[in-house]
């Protein structure tokens, strides 16, 4: 739980690992600032009395949103692939997967 | 840990079973969901590609599939459940995260019942495999890996992307290999008895990871677990029980060797490579914080109530293992076990056949016999077997009146087979075509059996069966058989024995 004036900790550098990017040592300085500012600007929320209140799974009131299992229209294959960066004609072509193997 | 021979272990072993439900379109969007790997990314939308802006939509199809499947788990249904987003990197998911859910299942404690083999004599074990949840969730894309060894490019196949899937995740109960089998073929069995997925294993509609870990019992009296080790895409049933059992011996000899507990070294994700028999260490497995679950916005929560979850209970079919104990008031749990697991429209044409004839075991002998040797011939499945239910029922039923031989029967049955179309009214046509009614009009049979033993060639057979020796009337039986076709055997032979014998 982050309280307004707690200095949130934030491991800059994982969060970038589980965002798969690459940051110099000044970026993760920066970001470790500026998300910081956001967790306290957030934080603020916590300032608020809540006790008795129902949490909500949804920003809107609304449940119960259904399509029917009605087949609609797919696009070609060729339009799949449009920005692919690297393709076959037929697939997606991505660097290796399995390394080492 | 020096080794100890005297040491035994104990397998643990909970699955996660991931099942396709049989929907026409994917789970948030209108895409066909369709097994159709030669035609690779013609299955394909915004939805499902994650194009920015592109909005999923529940399929309530999926949804209440999910449900049906939940109840038939022994689930409580949630009257409340929400979508959550599970965010890791992988080609073949290319939102870069996976629509699931977390904290909010729309199921959760089940259980699934399953009669385990006797072992030599022992009484066949009942065990209750507790479900922890059954959740929904899209499945990602198909990755397809460079074979030849020189890490080559990687091919991508977004076709799958978005297929409805519930999650099964059960609690570690199963208690060896062939347990975790057999709980997972009756687990879909089930499921083909609620007809929610094809559960057709080599296209990857039931696919299976094993949570496997053992329990030592030291000599001293003592018992620890070794770390639990996930064993992911199983996915026939021969590699669930030889992976599980080559991960339990492996975990075993590796805990001898350096005493490794459960909570020391974090959970690692194996793979089954069938070719060596052998499980290989996988990359690791992300702490479950890492995937940053958090509820999807672009979903609104589904809510169900209770009267709508008992109406759909109420449309539950008869589990295949209430099926299997019915079905042995007559038969034996062998015979019953065969039916039942042929699946639900095979037990359906049994019972309709039964019904018919009314002898459940005569049915039963034929069903499991004739009718599944011509399933097998013609590779067909019931539903498209040439003679309905009630027509073999009609030819049964005349066995069972002693109108019909059995061999007599097998023919009608031969003649009806090669026929389009049959209907219980041909069955009488066929037997008079065949002239094969029996002849139980005994009038019939006296004038030839009479002849018969007039007969100077029978003298002798006639002479030993007024010693006592009855065997010696079998080739007489042979020559009035074959002049009153459709006689039975066996009133043939009381008959030829009472006229021999007061003769």
């Amino acid at each position: 739980m982050i309280t307004p004036d707690a200095e949130p900790v934030i491991d800059v550098g994982k969060v970038a690992k589980l965002a798969r990017l690459r940051l110099t040592p000044d970026e993760e300085a920066l970001y470790a600032e500026q998300l910081a500012r956001i967790l306290g600007f957030v934080g603020q929320l916590s300032e608020i009395d809540v006790a008795g209140l129902e949490p909500m799974a949804h920003a809107v009131e609304v449940t119960d949103v259904f399509r029917e299992d009605e087949p609609g229209d797919s696009l070609s294959h060729e339009d799949a692939l449009v920005n692919a960066p690297k393709q076959d004609g037929r697939c997606f072509v991505v660097p290796a997967i399995l390394d080492g193997k | 840990m020096v080794p100890n021979k005297t040491m035994t272990y104990q397998t643990i072993i909970g699955l996660e079973v991931h099942v396709q439900l049989n929907t026409r379109t994917k789970l948030f969007c209108g895409c066909p969901n369709r097994f159709n790997p030669d035609e690779p990314n013609t299955q394909t939308c915004p939805v499902c590609l994650g194009l920015p802006g592109a909005l999923p939509v529940m399929n309530r199809k999926a949804y209440r599939l999910g449900v049906r499947t939940a109840l038939a788990l022994n689930c409580t249904i949630a009257p409340f459940t929400k979508w959550d987003r599970k965010q890791y990197f992988y080609p073949d998911l290319p939102k870069a995260y996976q629509i699931s859910q977390f904290d909010l299942p729309f199921s959760s404690d089940g259980w699934v019942d399953v009669v385990l083999p006797d072992e030599g004599d022992a009484e066949p074990t009942h065990r209750r495999v507790g479900i922890i949840r059954a959740h929904l969730e899209e499945d990602a894309g198909k990755n397809v890996h460079d074979e030849s060894g020189r890490g080559g490019d990687s091919r991508v196949d977004l076709n799958r992307t978005g297929t409805p899937l519930v999650e099964i995740v059960t609690q570690p109960d199963l208690r060896s290999a062939a347990e975790a089998r057999t709980f997972l073929q009756e687990l879909r069995l089930l499921l083909l008895y609620l007809g929610v997925s094809d559960c057709n294993m080599q296209e990857g509609s039931l696919r299976c990871d094993a949570n496997v870990n053992v329990r030592v019992h030291t000599d001293d009296g003592h018992e620890i677990a070794t770390p639990i080790v996930e064993i992911k895409n199983l996915n026939s049933f021969s590699s669930v029980e030889r992976a599980i059992e080559h991960e339990a011996e492996r975990q075993f000899a590796e805990f001898q060797e350096t005493g490794r507990k459960l909570g020391e070294v974090p959970k690692q994700t194996r793979g089954w490579n069938a070719d060596r028999g052998e499980t290989t260490p996988q990359r690791e497995k992300e702490e479950a914080a890492d995937y940053r679950y958090f509820p999807d916005p672009d979903l609104v929560p589904v809510t169900i109530g209770a009267e709508q979850v008992e109406a759909m209970r109420a449309e539950l079919p008869e589990p295949p293992a209430a099926r299997r104990e019915r079905f042995q008031v007559d038969l034996t749990p062998y015979d019953a076990g065969v039916i039942v697991d042929q699946g639900r429209a095979f037990a359906d044409y049994y019972e309709a056949v039964a019904h018919t004839c009314e002898d459940g075991k005569l049915a039963a002998n034929w069903v499991t016999q004739d009718v599944l040797r011509e399933l097998n011939d013609r590779d067909i499945e019931i539903g498209t077997f040439p003679i309905d239910a009630e027509t073999l029922g009609t030819v049964l039923a005349k066995i069972a009146a002693n109108e019909l031989t059995t061999k007599s029967g097998r023919e009608v049955f031969g003649v009806l087979l090669e026929r389009a179309g049959v209907s219980p009214a041909d069955v009488d046509d066929v037997v008079e075509e065949l002239g094969l009614a029996v002849v139980s009009d005994t009038g019939a049979l006296e004038g030839v059996i009479d002849a018969a033993i007039a007969n100077p060639a029978n003298a002798k057979a006639i002479a030993a069966v007024r010693e006592g020796k009855q065997q010696a009337v079998g080739p007489m039986i042979g020559q009035i058989m074959k002049e009153v076709k459709g006689a039975d055997a066996k009133v043939v032979r009381a008959m030829l024995i009472e006229r021999i014998e007061n003769g």
